[in-house]
């Protein structure tokens, strides 16, 4: 290196910048999860939990098993999704591929109905009916009867690895499995006839895509509901960053009343004699113990709170404990809440008093606010409430007026017509008899209009005629090939063409087709 | 200066990552564990699927991958498996006759199926793709058959064809050309004739000496009464349906220089099963007897 001294002293200024992942700022890539330990909680709302538990997993493990009986011809299982054979069985309705709008409608109001019950009662939904929060708590109920509750299982799992332990979680992790293999078994079920799919199944005769997608379906509940658990709902669930678009200030949310709770103290009683102002709450920190999401719901709302109203039992239990009136957390609207506290802070002027919203013999002032149910019936409940009933009664009527005979004509496009050696004009037709009711049929296929036409069907007799009586299956569609012919001197007869009828012989069901009729030089219809 | 550039949001209190754009910082949050997880598993995933199958492109080819997976192998065993679950079938329609196979509707349906494919790759570039023939050759759906029409005449005419060397069976038939045997008037004349026996001549004075030039020279093959004769492949003059053109000079054309459709044999390139397969379908189109 030739290089002069003083030049290299030039060039080592210090330039002002900085790495953007220095060393000393680089965090982990990943954030650790902080376990969560719910504490049972005793009271209304776990009540109530219980039964919606109960009925819900009931109807998902029971419902394959039900009978329904459709004849010879159909399966006997109430509900179906019968994927070979296209078809979906529910009860008395029979669905074919083309009335899946029936499905598509039932989404809709799923929709509708979604938005109506979180712009009344919030995250009721989240709270109680969905699928994830229904197995974790099923989950927790075999964690706490296996490794105890809270204060147990945080004492567990903090401890040494002791024999004990591993039994506990062994047994744990196993009953979880179990009820996840159950879960994921329940679910074919309902696309196979379950007691034959369970025999094989126990015999390790069933398909493979049964087995696949038990062990899918078994992956995801136990993962999902065993060991995700909240993370499911705070991190991949979509719906707690909508529920924003769909919660007012009058729909009711899980709210700790700060206007009558702040400020809040351990030693009440002491701060009280001190002259000191106390709200009620105590900060026992019941409401954080029992909250399966590990959030306080003494912060207000936020996106993780499922309202699942465990925190409103254990705060009753212990405002009960205490002699104070139960609803230091309740269910309440924004705008009552927002009443309470304007009353309890003089507009937000000064702190919480809740003095304020007493009146001297200790009870709730007159002006202080309570759900008033009424206000469940405005007009953005109505209109949800209205659209979900116009989706409802449209696929009623749908239902009650479909067709059990439906015809289906392909007009031959090639060749588009054949002269016959009389001079005659041939149509070849391929009608499709759709009999959607799982009994034999006879139908009367008829021409109507252009009186000197002629029909054959190929494969039934006569030899020739305008009309026939065909055979349908049941439960099936029926290919047949027709011919009809119009004879030479009569081609004007086609101007108006056709209508093919297709009658049922016992009932008075029909269908019928406008069909058009080809003449050479292109003179059609 | 080590923690110079280190800002804390005061709203949330995390960390940023430095950046600031108009006022605007960017928080440090790190990722879910699960997220950073499921990233890695991709990763290993990718690698693994790499190696198991089919991926880096080389000069010539790509890498086989250890699973030694090709997706022509895998068409190769759906043909394989498509031709085993046809097998019953095939050997129903190899040991049954055609009166047997139109009878059995599930047969026919199969039968019908099978010869509609098999139409469309050998048939359809003569006869069309609906079987509709054209000037010169014949169509199939009609009620007018050259060499009969049931299906033990059909199949015949398919396997052995029609005036095709390469096969003795094969179906002959020659129309001797008149144009050296009679004058270009007597020719009118019969053509006049042969007219008049489905529509109206150009020239009704004609049809009386052309009759009687029919009866001398046509009859002996297409019939006294120009109904052809389906053992000699005379086709039937007297009916709404012509083979080399409809009209006076038609006629004319074909009897100076008459055309003669030529037509594979095609027992032995498709083997019993399909040319039976194909009698049925063509029976089915509409004209069948």
């Amino acid at each position: 290196m030739m290089l002069d001294q003083s030049q290299t002293k030039a060039a080592a200024e210090r330039l002002d910048v900085e790495p953007v992942n220095a060393a000393r700022m680089r965090k982990p890539l990943y954030e650790k999860r902080r376990k969560i330990f719910p504490k049972r909680a005793e009271g209304r709302f776990r009540q109530f939990k219980w039964l919606v538990m109960l009925v819900t997993l009931g109807i998902y493990y029971f419902t394959p098993w039900i009978r329904w009986d459709r004849g010879p011809h159909a399966p006997d299982q109430a509900v179906l999704l019968d994927l070979a054979s296209r078809r979906f069985y529910f009860f008395f309705i029979e669905i074919w591929p083309q009335e899946f709008f029936f499905v598509a409608g039932l989404l809709v109001m799923a929709g509708f109905g979604l938005f109506l019950v979180t712009a009344a009662v919030g995250r009721a939904w989240c709270g109680y009916a969905c699928p994830q929060t229904v197995w974790v708590d099923l989950f927790l109920v075999v964690e706490r009867f296996i490794e105890g509750d809270r204060n147990a299982r945080i004492r567990l799992d903090a401890g040494p690895c002791t024999l004990e332990k591993i039994t506990k979680r062994v047994a744990k992790h196993t009953i979880w499995l179990a009820i996840a293999v159950a879960t994921g078994g329940a679910w074919i079920f309902y696309f196979a006839d379950a007691p034959g799919l369970l025999k094989n199944l126990v015999t390790l005769e069933a398909p493979a895509v049964a087995y696949t997608t038990v062990a899918i379906l078994t992956a995801t509940t136990y993962v999902l509901g065993g060991l995700m658990r909240e993370q499911v709902c705070t991190y991949m669930c979509p719906w707690p960053r909508i529920q924003a678009a769909m919660l007012d200030e009058n729909s009711l949310v899980v709210t700790y009343n700060d206007w009558r709770g702040e400020p809040r103290s351990r030693h009440a009683k002491k701060a009280a004699a001190a002259g000191e102002v106390v709200g009620d709450c105590v900060d026992c920190n019941a409401c954080v113990a029992v909250c399966p999401m590990g959030i306080d719901i003494r912060d207000g709302q936020q996106l993780e709170c499922i309202t699942c109203a465990l925190c409103i039992d254990a705060c009753d239990g212990v405002m009960d404990k205490l002699g104070r009136e139960r609803g230091l957390i309740s269910y309440a609207t924004l705008s009552d809440y927002a009443e309470n506290m304007a009353l309890a802070t003089d507009s937000g002027a000064k702190r919480i008093d809740p003095r304020k919203v007493r009146n001297a013999d200790g009870g709730f002032a007159d002006r202080v606010r309570h759900f008033d149910w009424r206000i469940i019936f405005r007009p953005r409940i109505l209109l949800y409430f209205g659209v979900w009933s116009l989706v409802g009664l449209a696929l009623l009527y749908a239902l009650l007026t479909r067709e059990r005979l439906d015809l289906n004509v392909l007009h031959d496009r090639n060749p588009q017509f054949v002269i016959e050696s009389d001079g005659s004009v041939r149509n070849g037709y391929m009608v499709k008899v759709l009999n959607m009711i799982p009994q034999q049929r006879t139908i009367l296929l008829t021409i109507e209009g252009m009186p000197s036409a002629v029909m054959r069907v190929s494969g039934h007799d006569p030899e020739q005629g305008r009309s026939f009586a065909v055979s349908v299956e049941p439960d099936r569609v029926t290919s047949l090939k027709v011919f009809v012919t119009l004879p030479k001197g009569r081609l004007a007869e086609a101007e108006h063409g056709f209508t093919l009828v297709a009658e049922d012989l016992s009932g008075e069901e029909r269908d019928v087709y406008e069909a058009s009729f080809n003449l050479p030089g292109g003179s059609t219809r | 200066m080590a923690d110079k550039n280190k800002h804390v949001d005061e709203i949330s209190g995390v960390e940023t990552t430095g950046h600031e754009w108009d006022g605007i910082r960017e928080l440090n949050n790190p990722m879910p564990r699960w997220w950073v997880y499921t990233f890695y598993a991709t990763i290993i995933w990718a690698i693994g699927y790499a190696i198991a199958y089919p991926s880096i492109p080389l000069v010539r080819e790509a890498t086989k991958g250890v699973l030694g997976f090709s997706s022509r192998a895998e068409v190769a065993v759906e043909l394989a498996n498509a031709k085993a679950a046809q097998a019953g079938q095939l050997e129903k329609i190899a040991s049954s006759s055609l009166q047997e196979i139109i009878a059995d509707p599930q047969l026919q349906q199969f039968a019908v199926a099978a010869g509609e494919s098999a139409f469309k790759v050998n048939c359809a570039q003569c006869h069309g793709s609906g079987a509709a023939g054209s000037k010169g050759f014949p169509n199939l759906n009609d009620d007018d058959w050259i060499w009969g029409g049931s299906p033990d005449e059909i199949y015949q005419t398919i396997a052995h064809g029609i005036r095709y060397a390469g096969d003795d069976e094969t179906r002959v038939s020659e129309m001797p050309a008149f144009g050296d045997m009679l004058t270009t008037d007597e020719m009118r004349q019969t053509a006049a004739y042969v007219v008049s026996l489905t529509g109206t001549p150009s020239a009704p004075e004609l049809v009386d000496k052309g009759k009687q030039l029919f009866a001398d020279n046509c009859a002996s093959c297409h019939g006294v009464d120009a109904k052809g004769n389906r053992e000699m492949g005379a086709p039937n003059l007297a009916d709404a349906i012509w083979l080399t053109g409809e009209g006076e000079q038609a006629v004319i054309n074909q009897m100076k220089a008459p055309k003669h459709g030529v037509m594979p044999a095609w027992l032995p390139r498709l083997g019993d099963e399909t040319v039976k397969q194909l009698t049925v379908f063509v029976h089915s189109l509409g004209g069948g007897e």
